[in-house]
C-alpha cells in the first residue's frame, strides 16, 4: 500500500468521522436529557442540507412551512395543556415563540428565496428552519410522552422519522442535491489536498466540541441539562424545569444536524433518505463513547470514519457491515468492563 | 392457570373465516401477514415486554429462518417439511451465538448491539453470493401435504394461523411456569431473582432464543408464503417495525403482539390503498400519515392497546388457592446444621477509598437470632451483600458451616440454605404475591422449559405454589396471595419478601430492616413468626433500625459504626455499652 493512498483514506476518513462524532454528540446529548434516542437526526441533517441546496439554487424549501405547521401544532398543544389555566401572557407567549417566530422567517425566506441569496443567508435561514422544526418536534411528539419507558420513547422516535422521511421526499423530491461550498479555494501540503470546505469541517467540529464543553461545564443551563440526564425528578425538585432541558436539548442537535448536513451537501450529494445511514454511524460513534461521553464519542467517530474510508477502499461491497459490526467487539469489551449494577427499569 | 376457552373461541373464529361467504381473497392475504407479524412479535414481547431485553434485530432472525429453507429446498431439493426443523435450528444456533455476545450488555447497549447486528446481517444477506445478493432466491417450492400444495394464500393460511396459534399457547404456557416467573423477574433487574438461585444470564439467553426461533418459523412460512426471498424485508426497518407492532399492542401481552400485528398490518394496508385517493400527490405520503399515527397512538395509549381493551373486560377475581397439602421435597440439607452456621472474618469493603466494611468479625449460631445494628451508613447492608455474594470481598473470608465461601455467586449461597430479603424491597410488581414468593422456591422445582411449554410440568409446579401459598399462610398474608405485588403497601411488601426467602427452606434467614414500614401490631406479629422460626431450628440475622423491636427479639446483637464492629454482645450490655451510646447520641457533654 501505498502512503499516498493511506494518508488519502485517513484523511477522508477524518473528514467524515468529523461529522460523525457531531452526530454522535448530538445523540448523547438528547439521550442523556430526554432518554430519547433520536432517529430523526439523520433528518435534521438531510433537511439542513437539502433546504440550504434549495435557497443556494433559488427555491422556496417546503421546510419553512413545515416549520411554521409544526409551530401552530406546538401552539395548540400549549394551550391544550395548559386549559384550565389559561391567561393572556401565556397564550402570548406561545403565540409568539410558536406562531410569530416560524412565520417571520417563512416570510423571510420567501423574500429570499426568489433571489438566490448568498451562502451566509442560505446557512442562517437553513440553520433556523431546522432548529425551530426540532423544538416543535419535541414539544408535540416527545414532551407528552417525557414520563414512559425509552421503548416507548424509541418508537415515537420511529414514527417521527417515518414522518420526516415521507415529508422530505414530498419537499425535495427523489433527486440528490448538491450545495455550494460553504468555503472554496484550496491548498496543498506534500501529497495531500486540502478544501477549504473540509478545514471547515475540521474547524466546526472542534469548535462545537469546545462549546458544548464550555456550555455544559461552566453555564447554569448547561448544569441543569447535565442534572436533569443524572435525574429527572431529582432536577424537577430542585426547580429546573425539564420540559426546558429537553426543548434545549432538541434544539442543540437539530443546529448540529442541520449543520453536519449543510458541511456534507458540498461534498456529497445528499438524496432525501440519505440522512438515516449518516445518522446511524454518528449512532455507532454515540455507542462506541458508550452514549456518555463527548470526548470519547468523538475519538470514536474518528475511527468509525477511518475504518469506514479504508474499507470502502478494499471491500467496499462490505463497507456497511464492517462498520456496524465494529460495535460488536466494542459492545462486548465495554459491558465485560463495567462491573454489573442493578438497574431499576420502568 | 387461564382459561382455555377464548382461545378456543379464536381458534374457530380464525378457521371459519375463509368459509364465509364473500369473503374478498385480499382479506386472506392481508390476514397471512399479519400472522407472520404476530409470530415475530410473540417473540418480542417475551424479550422485550417480559423480559425487558430490546431488540432491533429480529427481522435478521426472520431472515435465516427464510434464507435456510430457501437455500435448502432450492439448491439442495429438501422438502419444506424437512427444511423446516433446519430452519428453526438455525435461527435457534444463531440466536446462541449471538446471544451470548448480546446478552451479557446491560442496559442500554443490549438495543443497540442488537440494532448493529440486524444492519451487518442486512448488509450480509446481500452481499453473499450463495444467497442470491440483492436479488435473493426464486422458485422456492410451495408447502405440500401428499399431492395438495398449497399455492394459495388461502390454503397456508392455516398452516400460518396454526403456528400462531399454537405458538401464543405454548409461550403463555411458559410464562406460567418456574422458568416463566425467572423470565418475568428479568425485567427487575438481576440482583433479587439471582439471591434465589435463577441464572439470570442463562434466563435471557433462553428467551432469546424462543424469541428467535419464533422469528424462524415465521421466515420459513414467509419463504413458502412468497415462494422467493431477498434480502429487503429483513432488514433494520423491519426489525424497528417488528419492535413497533409489539410495542403498539402491549408489549407486556402475548396477544398484544397478534393485535399490534394486525393494527400494523391493516393500517399500513389502508393508507396506502386509500390515501391516495384523498391526497393525491407523489408517494410516501402514507409513511407520513403512518409515522403521526403511531406517535398519535402511542401518546393515547403507552401501554399500548391491549391492556387498554381488556381494562374494559370485567375484572378476573382472584385465582384458585393452590392445594396445600402436596408437600415440596426440602432442600438437600448439609450434615450438622449446628453449631455455627456462619462465620465471618476480618472481612472487609472497599468502594474505591471508601471503606464501607471495616476487618468485621462476627458469628451466627443454630437457632438464634442476631441483629446487626448501627447509624445509617455503617456498613449493615454492604456486609449482608458481602455474605450473600451480591458484592465480593475486598479481603477476609466468610464460611459457612465451616466452609470458605468466599466470592461464591449469590446463587451458590442460596444453595447452602442462606436466603435474605432486601431493604429496598425487590419483587415484581405486576406479578400476583403468590408468583412472587414461588421464585423463592426456584431452586426447589425442577422442570424446565420445554417441559413448561408442553405443560409437563403441572405437579412439580402445583408443589411449588402449595408450598409459597404455605408460606404466605405462615406470614399472614393470605388474603392477598392473588393481588399484585405492586399493590400491597410498603410493609406487606417486606412480608411477602419474608415469604419468598421462607421458600427457599432455609437454616440462616438474613432480614434487611424487616420491621421498617410496619404498624406496631405488624411487628409484633412479624416478631412472634421470627422466634417461632428460630424455634423451629432457623437461626436469623437481621438488620434493623427500631430499638424496641431489636432489644426485644434479638439473641445477640452487633453495632457496626462507619464500617467497624464496636461492641457486641446481649442487648442488656449493648444498652448500657458507652461506645454505642456514643455512637447513637453523640459524645455525651
Amino acid at each position: 500500500m501505498n502512503t499516498t493512498i493511506m494518508l488519502f483514506l485517513v484523511q477522508d476518513g477524518i473528514t467524515n468521522g468529523a461529522i460523525y462524532a457531531l452526530l454522535g454528540l448530538a445523540l448523547v446529548l438528547v439521550f442523556a436529557v430526554t432518554r430519547v434516542i433520536l432517529i430523526p437526526q439523520g433528518e435534521f441533517v438531510t433537511y439542513g442540507a437539502l433546504t440550504y441546496a434549495s435557497l443556494a439554487a433559488g427555491q422556496m424549501p417546503g421546510t419553512g412551512k413545515l416549520a411554521l405547521a409544526l409551530g401552530i401544532g406546538a401552539f395548540v398543544f400549549d394551550l391544550f395543556v395548559a386549559r384550565k389555566a389559561l391567561h393572556a401572557r401565556l397564550i402570548l407567549r406561545s403565540c409568539i415563540t410558536n406562531i410569530v417566530l416560524p412565520a417571520i422567517v417563512l416570510a423571510l425566506t420567501l423574500y429570499f428565496a426568489a433571489q438566490k441569496p448568498p451562502v451566509p443567508v442560505c446557512i442562517a435561514l437553513s440553520l433556523v428552519i431546522v432548529a425551530m422544526i426540532g423544538v416543535y418536534l419535541y414539544r408535540i411528539a416527545f414532551q407528552p410522552l417525557a414520563h414512559t419507558s425509552v421503548l416507548v420513547l424509541l418508537i415515537a422516535s420511529v414514527g417521527v422519522h417515518l414522518a420526516l422521511q415521507g415529508l422530505g421526499l414530498l419537499f425535495f423530491g427523489a433527486e440528490g442535491q448538491r450545495g455550494p461550498a460553504v468555503l472554496s479555494g484550496a491548498f496543498t501540503a506534500g501529497a495531500l489536498r486540502f478544501t477549504g470546505q473540509s478545514i471547515t469541517v475540521y474547524a466546526i467540529t472542534i469548535a462545537f466540541i469546545v462549546a458544548l464543553w464550555l456550555f455544559f461545564g461552566l453555564t447554569l443551563y448547561g448544569k441543569a441539562l447535565r442534572a436533569t440526564a443524572v435525574n429527572r425528578l431529582g432536577a424537577r425538585l430542585a426547580g429546573i424545569r425539564t420540559t426546558l432541558s429537553g426543548q434545549i436539548a432538541f434544539l442543540l442537535a437539530s443546529v448540529i444536524g442541520a449543520l453536519s448536513g449543510i458541511m456534507i451537501v458540498p461534498i456529497t450529494t445528499l438524496y432525501y433518505d440519505s440522512g438515516f445511514l449518516i445518522g446511524l454511524k454518528g449512532f455507532v460513534a454515540a455507542i462506541i463513547g458508550g452514549l456518555v461521553s463527548y470526548p470519547l464519542t468523538a475519538v470514536a467517530a474518528l475511527v468509525v470514519g477511518i475504518v469506514e474510508a479504508f474499507s470502502s477502499f478494499y471491500a467496499s461491497n462490505y463497507k456497511e457491515v464492517i462498520v456496524f459490526m465494529l460495535l460488536i467487539p466494542v459492545l462486548l469489551l465495554r459491558s465485560l468492563a463495567a462491573p454489573a449494577v442493578e438497574e431499576e427499569k420502568d | 392457570m387461564q382459561s382455555r376457552l377464548p382461545i378456543l373461541i379464536f381458534a374457530l373464529l380464525m378457521a371459519a373465516i375463509p368459509h364465509l361467504p364473500g369473503m374478498p381473497p385480499f382479506w386472506i392475504v392481508l390476514l397471512d401477514n399479519i400472522g407472520l407479524a404476530a409470530l415475530v412479535a410473540m417473540g418480542l414481547v417475551l424479550l422485550t415486554g417480559v423480559g425487558g431485553l430490546t431488540s432491533f434485530g429480529q427481522a435478521a432472525f426472520v431472515g435465516f429462518g427464510a434464507y435456510t429453507t430457501a437455500v435448502l429446498s432450492t439448491a439442495y431439493g429438501l422438502s419444506p417439511w424437512l427444511t423446516l426443523p433446519l430452519s428453526l435450528v438455525v435461527s435457534g444456533s444463531l440466536a446462541v451465538l449471538l446471544g451470548l455476545i448480546t446478552v451479557r450488555l446491560s442496559g442500554h447497549y443490549l438495543p443497540l448491539g442488537t440494532l448493529a447486528w440486524g444492519l451487518g446481517l442486512f448488509y450480509l444477506f446481500s452481499k453473499l453470493e450463495f444467497l442470491g445478493r440483492n436479488d435473493g432466491i426464486s422458485a422456492i417450492p410451495p408447502l405440500s401435504i401428499g399431492t395438495f400444495k398449497m399455492l394459495s394464500p388461502g390454503s397456508i393460511y392455516y398452516a400460518i394461523w396454526v403456528a400462531v396459534i399454537v405458538s401464543a399457547v405454548l409461550t403463555m404456557n411458559l410464562l406460567d411456569s418456574r422458568t416463566g416467573r425467572a423470565i418475568r423477574a428479568l425485567r427487575r433487574g438481576h440482583v433479587a431473582a439471582e439471591a434465589f438461585g435463577v441464572h439470570t444470564p442463562r434466563a435471557k439467553l433462553l428467551v432469546f432464543i424462543h424469541a428467535a426461533v419464533l422469528a424462524g418459523l415465521s421466515g420459513w412460512l414467509y419463504a413458502h408464503l412468497q415462494r422467493a426471498v431477498n434480502p429487503t424485508p429483513f432488514g433494520a426497518q423491519a426489525g424497528i417495525e417488528y419492535l413497533f407492532i409489539a410495542v403498539v399492542g402491549g408489549a407486556g401481552y402475548v396477544w398484544g403482539g397478534v393485535l399490534g400485528a394486525a393494527i400494523v398490518v391493516v393500517l399500513k394496508e389502508v393508507l396506502q390503498s386509500y390515501l391516495p385517493l384523498i391526497l393525491p400527490g407523489s408517494g410516501q405520503v402514507e409513511t407520513i400519515v403512518f409515522g403521526i399515527m403511531l406517535v398519535a397512538l402511542l401518546q393515547l395509549a403507552p401501554g399500548g392497546l391491549w391492556p387498554w381493551l381488556i381494562s374494559f373486560l370485567p375484572e378476573r377475581t382472584g385465582g384458585r388457592k393452590p392445594d396445600t397439602s402436596l408437600k415440596l421435597e426440602h432442600r438437600a440439607r448439609a450434615a450438622g446444621e449446628s453449631g455455627v452456621l456462619l462465620q465471618v472474618e476480618k472481612a472487609r469493603k472497599q468502594f474505591g477509598g471508601v471503606v464501607a466494611v471495616n476487618n468485621v468479625s462476627f458469628d451466627v449460631q443454630a437457632r438464634e437470632i442476631v441483629a446487626l445494628i448501627g447509624p445509617n451508613g455503617a456498613g449493615k447492608s454492604t456486609t449482608f451483600n458481602l455474605i450473600t455474594g451480591v458484592l465480593s470481598a475486598t479481603s477476609g473470608s466468610i464460611s459457612v458451616l465451616g466452609r470458605k465461601v468466599d466470592n461464591a455467586p449469590p446463587q451458590e449461597i442460596v444453595k447452602l440454605g442462606i436466603s435474605r430479603t432486601f431493604q429496598h424491597v425487590k419483587l415484581v410488581p405486576d406479578m400476583t404475591v403468590l408468583e412472587n414468593v414461588a421464585i423463592g422456591a426456584h431452586l426447589r422445582g425442577h422442570s424446565g422449559p420445554i417441559s413448561s411449554m408442553l405443560r409437563l410440568d403441572r405437579a412439580d409446579e402445583a408443589k411449588l405454589l402449595a408450598e409459597a401459598a404455605r408460606q404466605i399462610e405462615r406470614v399472614g398474608l393470605a388474603e392477598q396471595m392473588h393481588q399484585l405485588a405492586g399493590s400491597l403497601s410498603l410493609g406487606q411488601q417486606r412480608i411477602v419478601e419474608i415469604a419468598r426467602a421462607l421458600c427457599v427452606d432455609p437454616m440462616l434467614l438474613l432480614l434487611d430492616e424487616p420491621a421498617a414500614g410496619l404498624r406496631h401490631m405488624e411487628k409484633q406479629r412479624l416478631a412472634t413468626l421470627l422466634r417461632e422460626l428460630r424455634d423451629g431450628g432457623m437461626s436469623v440475622l437481621l438488620v434493623e433500625h427500631d430499638m424496641g423491636f431489636v432489644m426485644n427479639l434479638a439473641d445477640r446483637i452487633v453495632v457496626l459504626d462507619f464500617g467497624t464492629k464496636i461492641a457486641e454482645g446481649t442487648p442488656a450490655t449493648i444498652k448500657t455499652n458507652p461506645e454505642v451510646i456514643k455512637a447513637y447520641l453523640g459524645v455525651a457533654a
